[in-house]
């Protein structure tokens, strides 16, 4: 890898014999299974050599360069650029679990797959140029460029590490459960095998070694993501498009829902619980996409991605490659849940309890899907029928009746997807950490080597903080990570746009503009969900009655102002956040000269940088 | 300097072209994010290969229009970029 030029210019020969490499594996367990060795083992070969793999690149990807460490020395191609974004961004959540809140929810669900890729056209058009051509290491150090100083850097800081720590959490508790299933070990144990994987793809090479693992986490993940739909497909339908071919599922569905007596039906838009036209449930979905796409623009750890193109034009292509690479996913999920729904709705549903599909019953040992014989006829009814959100993707490989191997091809896939998320947030909060707060605010004099130390040293810190987390709570926070996309949304996206879009935002303006959207968005979360009937006498004791509502979430109380669940609190702050920017500046102090200046040379993407602040440059 | 050959006329042309392009697109992204999935009950009585189109434009439909338009976007800025000779070298 010392020849930087030749790896460059070589990666489709590389990745391409990676591919071929990973499929000829695959092949070659398949055989072994046919052979007789037994499913643990195959298991155990799919976890450690895929890890293996990620952790040869992340070895030989080290470096001592601080450009390369933060930045991946800014040389990777727009399109591989794409495909690690796409694994940097695709987590545990949307590998396992977008297809079974597709299957639960039906049209519903479709607000997570329009929500999470709509962003990127906010990224293309309104950030990731500008970011780029602004050239630094991290989003913080543009609040700091643009806002003068340390205090907007340290907000930034505040903002990104709310967002993300959550968010890294439910990776490694994904990585725990994928391995501790396939491999037979217990939960704590399989997140510190999690935690290993996840440091040494990143801990001595930094976002050069993430991005090259990245890359070819992104290549199993989708191999792992297609092969088994495409599969079913061709099985259910005769033509391997499952994309295409779920049309006739979602057909067949609606034929069923009816003869089972099913109110609201699969593709049924804007319904409640008996199938009528419902307000709120329309109001709640055009939020939750709304607070989706405006977090996933504001993501540092996917805004990070943009920073090491090789030029703004690259940027912006890169977006494209982006959304296409996660595109491919997510418009498969929907396909997933289609025909799991129409197996259940055909094959199960009705049935001799005695006789179920073996599926089923594989599942049911461990307890990812539900059988109770409530009137005791013997016969399966939807209600006593249940299934565990993460079992659609897991199980389609049996319901396919497809071998073993593809099951494990799955987990190598889920583990892909939950390994390279957790790679790419922890760089983002322990960059954070190394060079906002130690390099920016404590110490402006520390040499290369020392920046480099203290990088990892921190990087280490806030992996085993967040692995213990996980090992301890995990499972009882994941729900958190939805509020992830309304924090950052609330409290970087209007600083960053009106930062590069509206020249008058004055200092004053941005600080004021992060601090409310923040601690509204925080505010509303935390007290609707901990506190939900405090929140709703409050509301409508000021409000009148009936702004406020409770809803049984969780296991709690949680309350809604006029509706909005509290995952779209993002509604509330987003549009606060750039009101008071907006409102401030004019109020205060208009950028200096020199800001406007900085601002004109970030606009346009020949010549260089005029930093306001000489100070600022990272080198 | 490369800069000095940017006048401050053209960096405010090249800007009105840049936002108008981006306000293009801004108006894309709503009309996919939001405008049509209003109509998605009235959508969902038609049927196009099995998929009820209210359905198909949330599931397919709008992600396609995103990916294609971020596409033509980047072309259409690099356009910009070399006809006010501001790209980079």
């Amino acid at each position: 890898m010392s020849e930087k030029g030749d790896f460059i210019n070589n990666l489709g020969k590389i990745y391409g014999i990676y591919t071929g490499g990973f499929a000829t594996f695959v092949v070659l367990l398949a055989i072994l299974e046919q052979m007789g060795v037994p499913n643990r083992i195959i298991g155990y070969l799919f976890v450690f050599l895929t890890i293996g793999v990620y952790a040869y690149i992340g070895i030989i990807s080290r470096t001592a360069q601080l450009s390369e460490y933060y930045v991946a020395g800014r040389r990777v191609p727009a399109l591989y650029n794409g495909m690690a974004t796409g694994s940097d961004w695709m987590s545990a959540a949307s590998f396992i679990g977008m297809a079974g809140s597709l299957y639960a929810l039906g049209y519903d669900g479709l607000a997570f797959v329009l929500g999470w890729t709509g962003g990127y056209v906010l990224v293309a058009i309104l950030l990731a140029p500008y970011l780029r051509k602004f050239g630094q290491y991290t989003v913080p150090d543009f609040l700091g460029a643009r806002y003068g100083g340390n205090f907007p850097r340290l907000l930034g800081v505040v903002v990104l590490i709310t967002a993300s720590f959550v968010y890294v959490v439910a990776q490694i508790v994904g990585v725990g459960i994928i391995a501790s299933r396939f491999l037979g070990i217990s939960f704590e144990i399989a997140v510190f095998v999690g935690l290993a994987g996840i440091l040494v793809c990143s801990m001595l090479g930094g976002m050069r070694a993430v991005t090259w693992t990245q890359v070819a986490q992104y290549i199993i993940l989708i191999i792992a993501y297609l092969i088994p739909v495409v599969m079913l497909s061709a099985k259910v339908t005769g033509v391997p498009i499952p994309q295409i071919m779920y049309g006739q599922a979602l057909e067949k569905i609606q034929v069923l829902e009816q003869q089972l007596g099913i109110a609201k039906g699969h593709a049924t838009a804007f319904a409640d619980a008996r199938g009528n036209f419902s307000w709120n449930s329309a109001v709640n979905y055009f939020a939750l996409i709304f607070c989706l796409m405006i977090g996933t623009a504001s993501l540092p750890h996917i805004l990070m991605r943009y920073f090491t193109t090789p030029s703004v034009r690259d940027a912006r292509q890169s977006v494209a490659w982006s959304l296409f690479f996660i595109f491919l996913l997510y418009f498969t999920a929907p396909a997933y849940a289609a025909f799991a729904k129409l197996e259940v709705y055909q094959n199960v549903i009705g049935q001799s309890i005695a006789t179920l599909p073996a599926w089923v019953q594989a599942w049911g040992q461990i307890g990812l899907v539900t059988i109770k014989d409530l009137n005791t006829d013997g016969i399966l009814q939807l209600a006593e029928f249940s299934i565990h959100p993460d079992a659609i993707v897991l199980a389609t490989p049996e319901i396919a009746g497809l071998p073993y191997v593809i099951a494990g091809l799955v987990a190598a896939g889920g583990l892909a997807a939950a390994l390279s998320t957790a790679d790419g947030l922890l760089l983002a909060i322990a960059n954070a950490l190394s060079h906002d707060v130690y390099f920016r605010m404590i110490n402006q004099k520390a040499d290369t080597k020392r920046r480099l130390v203290t990088a990892r040293v921190l990087l280490i810190g806030v992996a085993l903080i967040a692995a213990w987390v996980a090992s301890t709570i995990g499972g009882n926070i994941l729900f958190l990570v939805a509020w992830a996309f309304s924090i950052a949304a609330a409290g970087l996206f209007a600083p960053l746009v009106m930062g590069v879009w509206y020249k008058r935002t004055s200092n004053a303006g941005a600080c004021a503009g992060m601090i409310v959207g923040f601690s509204v968005t925080m505010g509303y979360l935390i007290w609707t969900e901990f506190w939900g009937p405090g929140f709703a006498s409050f509301w409508n004791g000021l409000l009148g009655d009936g702004s406020a509502d409770i809803v049984k979430a969780r296991g709690r109380d949680v309350a809604r102002l006029w509706g909005i669940n509290n995952i779209s609190g993002g509604i509330f702050g987003v549009p606060l956040a750039f009101l008071v920017t907006y409102v401030v500046s004019q109020f205060t102090r208009q950028p200096s000269q020199a800001m406007q200046d900085f601002i004109d040379s970030i606009r346009v993407p020949r010549g260089s940088v005029k930093l306001a602040d000489a100070h600022a440059k990272t080198d | 300097m490369k800069n000095a050959e940017i006048t401050p006329e053209k960096a405010q042309a090249y800007w009105a072209k840049t936002s108008a392009l981006m306000w293009t697109m801004l108006g894309i992204w709503f009309a996919f994010s939001f405008l049509v999935h209003v109509f998605a009950p009235s959508l969902n009585t038609i049927h196009v290969l099995g998929f009820p189109l209210g359905f198909y434009m949330a599931a397919q439909g709008s992600l396609i229009v995103f990916v294609v338009a971020l596409f033509w976007f980047a072309r259409k800025q690099n356009q910009i970029d070399e006809d006010f000779d501001v790209a980079e070298e």
